[in-house]
């Protein structure tokens, strides 16, 4: 091999370290050995193309069908000329996708480029602004990260915050389900004690047992995206895809002036993909709600089909409906009647001074068994230890009837 | 004895169904007469009351066939949907052989796990060869039973055969005539959907329902039965209700009427008489009084215009 050879050779090996480290950062599994065989590969397969680099890379990294879209787009930019990660820069948005934009970023195409972002960042660490990203290293700045109310998060803590949803331990609520399984005590299972009985000749009859399974009662949410609310339901459907991964029934409807399920769209394993997707599928983002006619749909069309096997419903709206009437009551009341549990979340609360005043309010809470703010990483945590406790007593400021009081 | 043969086009299986007393549309007749050529199951969805489970009966009654019903519930098993062994005449078995003073376990344990000791669920039955042919299999609500049964059911569907360990695969010689039916009170998985034939049983319309109700409450006045009809089918298209009262309904009020020696519709006695087509006390409240003397005002302006109905003169 000639010198010149070999020493594009190098630049290769390094080209791909880094490319693996930025796959990394954008959340792609590359580990060291991946790095070793991408370039073992990259030797032997004799790269004449950019397809075949793409291809033999491809064939290294990507193990998921969900990172094919990481891979393409880190590639996409890696390997060619830098100057397009500026413009990359500037139509990116950590929310998700603005309504009407011209051109939609791609799903993944966020945080990729928030690689590239953050390496870049890393050196021209003198010239840059502080970003307050480094709340999460210190113990006082995730406190204040725990109780920041999302609408005023920096587009930096709101990644910070989605991150630290996602990494949330789940509820872990149960119910009893009807199947049997086997156990250590329970009711007597026939068919293995026969069995065992047999093993030893049927001398002795050795009792075995089993008891109900235990599983996780579904889940249907219910997210308000009118303009008040917008910014908190795209931060919580990163929650309820967190949600929508770990447990098979959960079910989520987005409502503005129309209701629309995204249940299906929720379960891309990935979340930028996912929530994209959702977008795609929703027309009124941040227009206006009405919230009775979006549970009117709901309890017309969709109550049946999902509100079996006693779900618990989250509620996510402010309740600012401005034409109320006896229909709204009615239709939360039927909502209220079909599942086990309706827990109303509601950012409005976490002001100091919020009292049940609105119509809207005062119609719709005697009919939720849970009021709760949800409008911070806390908030979003309670919410967690009340699903898992699953019914336990409502007290206080999470009853309904107490807010009603209040405000009488 | 002779077994009818399967319908050998759309038209057949119409007339089928019509020798059956069930009054189907030819998207129905069509989608049956395809399952039946390929062999697949049927996948019934729609609201309750729409004449699913029906279905399967006639089929069964004009094919002159077996009609094993399995009824789904939330925590069925395969104890109880597929086989069991009855454990205690097994035991009784275990007794005798030691008072016999048999000592091979092995010759023991093939003695208990005979098929004399097998009980038989409808998963089994339906894949037993029977003299009259493949039995009709109605797996009836099965949204009603949990998915763990549903994957289950993806395997028997498949290779219409179920393994018990202790005795082996139980395979179908003859594939059995597959009806699914769900209410959607929760959605079917799409794996099992693929491997069916789906139709929507939707409600009739008007000309249709009025056959079925001639059909099932001969005892009905022509009058009776189309003024029946006619208010129900308003109730559908006009009024906003929770619950929309199925066929079932319909002849259930057209034999209520019946019974209590109606000829026509009067709008008092359809007040009173409410309860057996809606079954939701909102639906009740917003129907009856004067609501329900509405639509019979207009169901009467409009029934002399009305085609379906053969002339009877108006009293």
């Amino acid at each position: 091999m000639a010198g010149a050879a070999t020493d594009a050779h190098g630049r290769i090996v390094d080209n791909i370290v880094h490319f693996a480290r930025t796959l990394r950062r954008a959340g792609l599994p590359a580990g060291p050995a991946s790095v070793v065989d991408a370039v073992r590969a990259v030797e032997v397969s004799g790269i004449e193309s950019r397809d075949d680099l793409y291809w033999t890379l491809h064939a290294v990294f990507v193990r998921k069908r969900e990172h094919r879209v990481l891979f393409d787009e880190a590639f996409r930019i890696y390997w060619q000329s830098r100057g397009l990660i500026e413009k990359m820069l500037a139509i990116l948005s950590p929310v998700a996708p603005p309504r009407g934009a011209p051109e939609k970023p791609k799903a993944g195409q966020t945080r990729v480029s928030q690689a590239f972002k953050a390496a870049r960042e890393r050196k021209t660490e003198q010239t840059e602004p502080e970003v307050e990203v480094d709340a999460r290293f210190t113990v006082s700045g995730r406190e204040l990260l725990q109780t920041r109310d999302f609408a005023q998060m920096t587009a930096a803590e709101i990644e910070a915050a989605k991150a630290a949803l996602r990494r949330m331990v789940m509820p872990m609520d149960k119910v009893r389900r009807r199947r049997l399984s086997p156990a250590p005590r329970g009711l007597v299972d026939p068919r293995r004690s026969m069995r065992a009985s047999l093993r030893a000749g049927g001398a002795i009859i050795d009792l075995k047992f089993r008891r109900p399974q235990e599983k996780r009662p579904p889940l249907v949410a219910l997210c308000d995206i009118s303009g008040s609310m917008s910014q908190y339901t795209r931060v919580l459907l990163h929650f309820l895809h967190a949600l929508t991964e770990q447990r098979r029934d959960v079910h989520t409807f987005l409502f503005g002036t129309r209701l629309t399920n995204v249940t299906r769209q929720l379960r891309m394993k990935d979340p930028d993909e996912a929530l994209a997707a959702c977008s795609a599928g929703v027309e009124d983002w941040s227009g206006g709600t009405r919230i009775a006619t979006a549970l009117h749909a709901f309890n017309r069309t969709w109550s049946r089909r999902v509100l079996s096997g006693g779900p618990t419903v989250l509620l996510i709206t402010d309740g600012l409906e401005r034409d109320t009437d006896e229909d709204l009551e009615r239709e939360m009341d039927r909502l209220h009647r079909s599942c086990r549990r309706l827990i109303w979340l509601n950012p409005l609360l976490r002001f100091d001074g919020f009292e049940a005043k609105a119509k809207g309010i005062r119609a719709m809470l005697p009919h939720v068994d849970e009021f709760r703010a949800v409008h911070s990483l806390d908030a979003v945590a309670d919410l967690i230890a009340s699903l898992s406790a699953d019914g336990g007593t409502t007290a206080g400021d999470t009853d309904p009837r107490t807010w009603l009081r209040r405000s009488a | 004895m002779s077994q009818p043969s399967l319908p050998a086009s759309i038209d057949e299986t119409l007339a089928l169904l019509e020798r059956g007393g069930y009054v189907a549309d030819r998207a129905l007749a069509t989608v049956l007469h395809l399952a039946l050529r390929m062999n697949r199951p049927l996948f019934l969805e729609g609201e309750a009351g729409v004449g699913k489970t029906e279905i399967a009966k006639v089929l069964a009654s004009t094919l002159g066939r077996d009609l094993i019903r399995l009824q789904c519930y939330e925590g069925l098993d395969i104890a109880s949907a597929v086989y069991e062994w009855n454990y205690a005449a097994q035991m009784v078995e275990i007794r005798v052989s030691e008072a016999a003073g048999d000592t091979d376990h092995a010759e023991l344990s093939k003695t208990i796990f005979d098929e004399r000791f097998l009980i038989k669920r409808p998963v089994l039955k339906a894949l037993e060869p029977s003299l009259s042919g493949a039995p009709v299999f109605l797996i009836d609500e099965l949204d009603r039973a949990d998915e763990a049964f549903e994957a289950f059911l993806l395997e028997v569907l498949a290779d219409y055969q179920v393994t018990i360990p202790e005795l082996g695969t139980v395979k179908a010689k003859e594939p059995p005539i597959v009806v699914i039916t769900t209410n959607r009170t929760r959605e079917i998985h799409d794996a099992l959907k693929r491997r069916c034939l789906y139709h929507w049983v939707d409600y009739p319309d008007a000309e249709r329902e009025l056959q079925i109700v001639r059909r099932k409450v001969p005892g009905a006045s022509e009058r009776l039965a189309a003024e029946v009809v006619a208010f129900v089918q308003k109730l559908r298209a006009d009024e906003d209700l929770f619950k929309q009262p199925g066929v079932a309904e319909t002849l259930d009020w057209a034999t209520a009427l019946t019974e209590l020696n109606e000829m026509a519709l009067d709008p008092d006695m359809a007040s009173d008489t409410l309860g057996v087509l809606l079954k939701y006390q909102d639906d009740i409240e917003r129907v009856r009084g004067s609501k329900a003397r509405q639509i019979v005002e207009e169901i009467r302006k409009d029934l002399p215009r009305d085609p379906a109905r053969t002339a009877v003169p108006a009293v």
